[in-house]
């Protein structure tokens, strides 16, 4: 994507942006692995003690302890949100905290709260989803394509 | 018990390593990375890898947002297999319901309760 | 007077008369935080929204500007200002309170030289004996519009810019008496340039190129050499903006020293607030010029200085549409007179 919009530059932007390109200060890539590493490592941590915590105090098994583990991890990411904490860990951590379910949470919930002074039905249900969105409709769409492809594949006998 | 602390550390964090490497040399945005890492997690379970996955992970594999794509699949193949193709449809949300359910009512609550920090 | 290309000398030395300017809870705890008239300690400022907030601090401005200088709103011709957000309401809405005959601009962040400058002109030639003028921001209502609400984790990378909370104003009037006064002498109007940046991230070095242009037409049309100033500060280019302006001016044969060449960005912020590159917004420059700037030739520092503000002319949708960022930059001299 980045290569086509090159191609359409003319020669006087091009050495521009080959100047510009010394003053730009890079992005500490290493760092913000590291950072999103032990941030996103640390959260689903918390989520696997959340998961036992559920499997034996309330008696779900491996397999339906999922489900209230990550109502509770967006319930976490909405106190988060709400106290003015979640931008700061996503500054620091970058992916480590918007790769987790709580990530997703704090997009869905950071809109609400923003969007509330616009009236909570065309404000917070007209805007909540304006980040999650994306991630709902690919996530269906592509769950829609496997899982036709893989039960026409069952049904024709190939699988 | 520890082990599978060890591997959900290490897992997830690598998970969200990818994420960042989409972050910072890719240059997209939050929401194409965490789109791309739905599809993700779709394909891998078309794949049957990512069930293995989460049993050798446990939350590292069930807390990042593939995990996302991985129930929706699962969901809608769970269907397909009882009740034909038309499963596909009915069965997808089956699985996943918590996460948007959460979601939702949980960002409804924050409105009501929060006002933004800036 | 049109001089050269695209500038205007001001013959007749519009006199900035009395300036004002407020800021947010981040710009009290900056280096200039002694210079801005008004501080709030939130971003709400008393009021439901933060675009309501936005205009309370325009208004807080344009009144302190107008109270230092023992004027009364009804005495203004007109009031020419802008801001960032869509459809300049926080602006309007601020000039129905005010009550003045208004211009909205929209110039970005190079609103207020934009303003300075129209109003120059109308004042030079009798249009109007006294005016107001001045441009604002606020940090949260522009990420809400331009970014992603503010409590969303998102990870600004290290060239991004903070929006200023803050907006400044000044009342220009025709006074024949102007011994001892600061005096708008001439401005240089801007043409948009775009040399193919398309990160939203990275205002500064999308703006670079605009800035050096309207820096070179201004001492090109005026037949001036840089030392003629004691300062040439820009808007918001920033830590990478600045450096590839200076860059850019030095090879077109422009001698700047570093010393003169500063940056209402960089000016505004401590260097331990995570800003990243430096300040950014319509009221950058408006609220550093129009307190902390000003107030400094009135102490006699500076006596002459060319103010430069630069603006980024992309919206939300023009990025989403692949567009890249078609950047301009407006230029007013100001002189002790």
């Amino acid at each position: 994507m980045g290569d086509k919009k090159k191609q359409k530059m003319t020669p006087e932007q091009q050495q521009y942006q080959e100047l510009e390109q010394k003053h730009e200060l890079k992005r500490p890539v290493v760092k913000n692995c590291i950072k999103a590493f032990l941030v996103g490592g640390l959260i689903c941590t918390i989520g696997q003690a959340i998961t036992y915590f559920y499997i034996y105090f309330f008696n779900f098994t491996e397999q339906t302890a999922g489900n209230p583990t990550v109502a509770t991890m967006i319930f976490l990411s909405m106190l988060l949100t709400g106290f003015g904490v979640y931008d700061h860990i996503g500054q620091f951590a970058g992916a480590g905290s918007a790769v987790p379910v709580t990530g997703f949470g704090n997009s869905v919930i950071s809109a609400a709260i923003e969007h509330r002074t616009e009236g909570f039905v065309l404000g917070v249900g007209g805007n909540m989803f304006k980040l999650a969105g994306s991630v709902i409709l690919f996530g269906v769409f592509a769950a829609f394509v496997v899982a036709l492809v893989k039960t026409l594949l069952t049904m024709m006998g190939v699988l | 018990m520890l082990p599978m602390f060890f591997w959900a550390f290490v897992v997830g964090g690598l998970i969200c390593v990818f994420g960042q490497l989409m972050f910072d040399i890719v240059k997209l945005t939050p929401g194409h990375t965490m789109s791309l890492l739905v599809v993700i997690g779709a394909v891998l379970d078309g794949f049957g890898l990512y069930e293995p996955l989460i049993d050798f992970a446990g939350a590292g594999a069930t807390i990042p947002i593939t995990s996302f794509g991985n129930s929706l699949v699962h969901g809608a193949l769970q269907e397909a297999e009882q009740h034909g193709l038309v499963g596909v449809l009915t069965g997808m949300f089956e699985i996943t319901s918590s996460g948007i359910s959460a979601a939702v009512i949980f960002g409804f609550i924050g409105a009501l309760i929060f006002k933004p920090k800036g | 007077m049109l001089i050269g290309k695209q500038s205007w000398q001001f013959a007749n030395k519009p006199v900035i008369e009395s300036w004002g300017s407020s800021g947010g809870p981040f710009e009290a705890e900056g280096k200039l935080a002694a210079d801005f008239d008004v501080l709030h300690d939130d971003l709400w400022m008393g009021e439901e929204s933060y675009e309501k907030a936005h205009r309370v601090l325009l208004e807080e401005a344009i009144k302190s500007a107008l109270q230092k200088g023992n004027f009364n709103k009804e005495d203004m011709q007109f009031m020419l200002a802008g801001d960032l957000i869509n459809q300049i309401t926080p602006t309007s809405f601020a000039a129905r309170t005010m009550e003045i005959p208004y211009f909205g601009l929209f110039g970005a962040c190079s609103t207020s030289m934009e303003g300075l400058a129209l109003a120059s002109f109308i004042v030079n030639y009798q249009g109007a004996k006294k005016t107001v003028t001045g441009a604002s921001s606020h940090n949260s209502a522009a990420e809400k519009q331009f970014r992603y609400p503010t409590e969303y984790g998102g990870q600004k990378p290290p060239t991004a810019q903070w929006t200023v909370t803050g907006a400044g104003a000044a009342v220009l009037t025709d006074n024949p008496d102007k011994q001892g006064k600061i005096v708008t002498t001439s401005a240089t109007i801007g043409k948009v340039v775009d040399m193919g940046i398309s990160d939203p991230f990275n205002m500064g070095g999308a703006m670079a190129p605009a800035a050096a242009d309207t820096i070179s037409a201004h001492f090109k049309d005026l037949n001036r050499e840089p030392s003629y100033y004691d300062l040439v500060v820009t808007g918001d280019l920033g830590r990478i903006g600045q450096a590839t302006t200076y860059e850019l001016l030095q090879q077109s044969g422009l001698e700047i020293t570093k010393e003169q060449f500063k940056d209402c960005g960089l000016l505004i912020y401590n260097d331990d607030q995570p800003v990243q590159s430096g300040g950014s917004g319509a009221g950058c420059s408006a609220s550093v010029l129009y307190g902390h700037l000003l107030n400094q030739m009135k102490n006699g520092v500076y006596k002459r200085i060319l103010v430069v503000a630069t603006g980024a002319l992309l919206s939300p949708l023009s990025f989403q549409q692949n567009e890249t960022i078609p950047c301009i930059a407006h230029a007013v001299s100001i002189e002790m007179n």
